[in-house]
């Protein structure tokens, strides 16, 4: 079997006193899309930021074949980490076309520029030079995406990519996956919206405080038991 | 015509606190350091002219090839040891540290170079003018130093907004973080915003040690004038500080001409001013939520 992608093991956390994530461990292949599901304060994004490298941890993390535990975030966007942060986190002093040639800095080489995400993103174009502060939720969060892509990543890490966006506007987004895909970039999503994470993901995780409390593909399970992991609910419970 | 004197003085002066706030604007815009050894960093720029210029009548133009860039390595050293450890510990860790730095810088020059003024030769340049009327009277030297204000201003914006480099360093003052995230190296950015922030202290340094006398302890002052140049023009906006600075200098010639001994006064009278009305500066830096 080929070593996949990404291999986090025993991945610990701890903010001060607590502990965040408890010797948490994924494994993502290459060409998968997975999610990570949990409640608010489940660990799902300092998960992500573990991955991305902005929080030391305790445990091992290897990624196509490499050990990038002690790596530095920078550094992991070379080896082909990028990530789509929760609210955007776009530089508010830059136009929408800077926004989007910042994520070239540390970048593989690859088909992703500047020009195709305008393709991808048809609307782009017309508003390069705006300020993205002039822009709309819907709007960031697709500029938020261009920026991780013209790093020309292996693994996306998505965090929370619908918060605070219409249905509509995260349908359209959502829509934009299968492309990532076809161009060869997995994906790790952490999302909220469990019915929607599910749809689009080969395999999933559920964190409940900290620890994973259910793990497998969408198939294997009810969503009930889901909601039962992401919860945190026992068999009596829900009866 | 007194007066038109008195304004042009003024703007040219204002060219010399221009030139002091640029770094110091740029740090705290950046960074978000308070440095308070700016003064005294500015003084030690002089201090290296007068140690290594070959005699004390060599041209002290010449040390304006070698002093700043010096201060850019010095900078770009200084804020990947000193500084960024300080910053990791919180902003009022490197107040600190930066207050000591000053403390350290003006007992080291008093030890090397005496409690004793000097000021760096520029030959004939110091007296030579123009008279363009009567009662007019515009030095070489100071018009000089107003042009380089402007010209490094510009530059340094120029290179934020137009260069790679420039960008990492908008980014990187919007979100450190974030920054992180795209791919850049923030300790590298930053020191490259510090390396800038250095060299053009290093500049004023030089420009007030050919314009004026200057002694170990002449940072203080220097950093009070830097700050309320900052502060009037806009925390973190290089416009701002160049509008700033002419503004000080203005207040400070058109006072002196009503009084000769209310001139500084005046110019911090118009910075308390400003301050309670404009708390956010004149041209405060545009950056939109």
């Amino acid at each position: 079997m080929s070593e996949p992608l990404l291999d986090a093991q025993d991945l610990t956390v701890r903010h001060g006193q607590l502990v965040a994530l408890h010797e948490v461990s994924l494994q993502v292949s290459a060409g998968e899309v997975f999610a990570v599901v949990g409640a608010n304060g489940a660990g799902k994004s300092t998960l992500l930021r573990t991955l991305a490298g902005l929080h030391p941890t305790h445990g091992r993390i290897r990624f196509a074949g490499e050990d990038i535990t002690r790596e530095s975030a920078h550094a992991r966007v070379r080896h082909g980490i990028a990530m789509v942060p929760e609210g955007r986190r776009l530089f508010r002093s830059l136009t929408l076309e800077e926004n989007i040639r910042i994520g070239q800095v540390n970048a593989r080489a690859g088909s992703w520029d500047v020009a195709a995400c305008y393709d991808l993103f048809g609307w782009m174009h017309a508003r390069r030079h705006e300020r993205v502060s002039h822009l709309s939720g819907g709007e960031q969060q697709q500029v938020a995406i261009a920026r991780a892509l013209v790093a020309n990543p292996r693994l996306l890490l998505l965090d929370e990519v619908s918060l605070g966006l219409a249905p509509v506007i995260v349908q359209q987004i959502y829509r934009v996956l299968p492309t990532l895909l076809e161009q060869g970039i997995s994906m790790l999503l952490v999302e909220q919206d469990v019915s929607q994470a599910l749809r689009v993901a080969n395999r999933f995780q559920c964190l409940l405080e900290g620890r994973t409390t259910l793990q497998g593909t969408p198939e294997q399970y009810t969503v009930h038991d889901v909601e039962a992991a992401y919860f945190g609910f026992t068999a009596e419970d829900a009866s | 015509m007194n007066w038109i004197n008195a304004i042009i003085q003024g703007l040219m002066l204002g060219g010399l606190f221009a030139l002091f706030a640029c770094g110091l604007s740029l740090l705290f815009g950046v960074l978000g350091i308070i440095n308070l050894a700016h003064g005294d960093l500015a003084v030690l720029g002089a201090y290296v002219a007068v140690a290594l210029l070959p005699s004390v009548h060599s041209n002290a133009l010449w040390a304006l090839l070698f002093v700043p860039p010096m201060f850019a390595i010095f900078g770009y050293g200084a804020q990947r040891t000193l500084l960024q450890r300080s910053m990791q510990s919180g902003p009022l860790t490197t107040l600190l540290v930066t207050f000591g730095l000053s403390v350290v810088l003006q007992n080291a020059l008093q030890e090397g170079f005496s409690a004793d003024s000097h000021s760096l030769s520029v030959g004939s340049l110091v007296t030579k003018a123009f008279h363009p009327a009567s009662s007019i009277s515009i030095s070489y030297l100071r018009l000089g130093i107003l042009v380089a204000a402007v010209i490094i201003l510009v530059t340094v914006q120029l290179f934020l907004a137009g260069t790679s480099t420039g960008r990492q360093i908008r980014a990187l003052s919007d979100d450190v973080e974030a920054a992180s995230i795209v791919g850049i190296n923030t300790r590298h950015v930053a020191g490259v915003a510090a390396a800038i922030a250095f060299a053009t202290v290093a500049v004023a340094g030089l420009a007030d040690g050919m314009y004026a006398q200057f002694a170990p302890t002449s940072g203080s002052q220097l950093l009070l004038f830097g700050f309320e140049a900052v502060i009037i023009g806009g925390l973190g906006s290089l416009w701002g500080t160049l509008l700033g600075g002419c503004v000080l200098g203005l207040a400070q010639t058109i006072g002196a001409q009503a009084d000769p001994t209310i001139g500084v006064l005046v110019a911090h009278l118009v910075f308390l001013a400003i301050l309670a009305v404009r708390p956010s500066g004149l041209m405060p830096a545009t950056v939109e939520a």
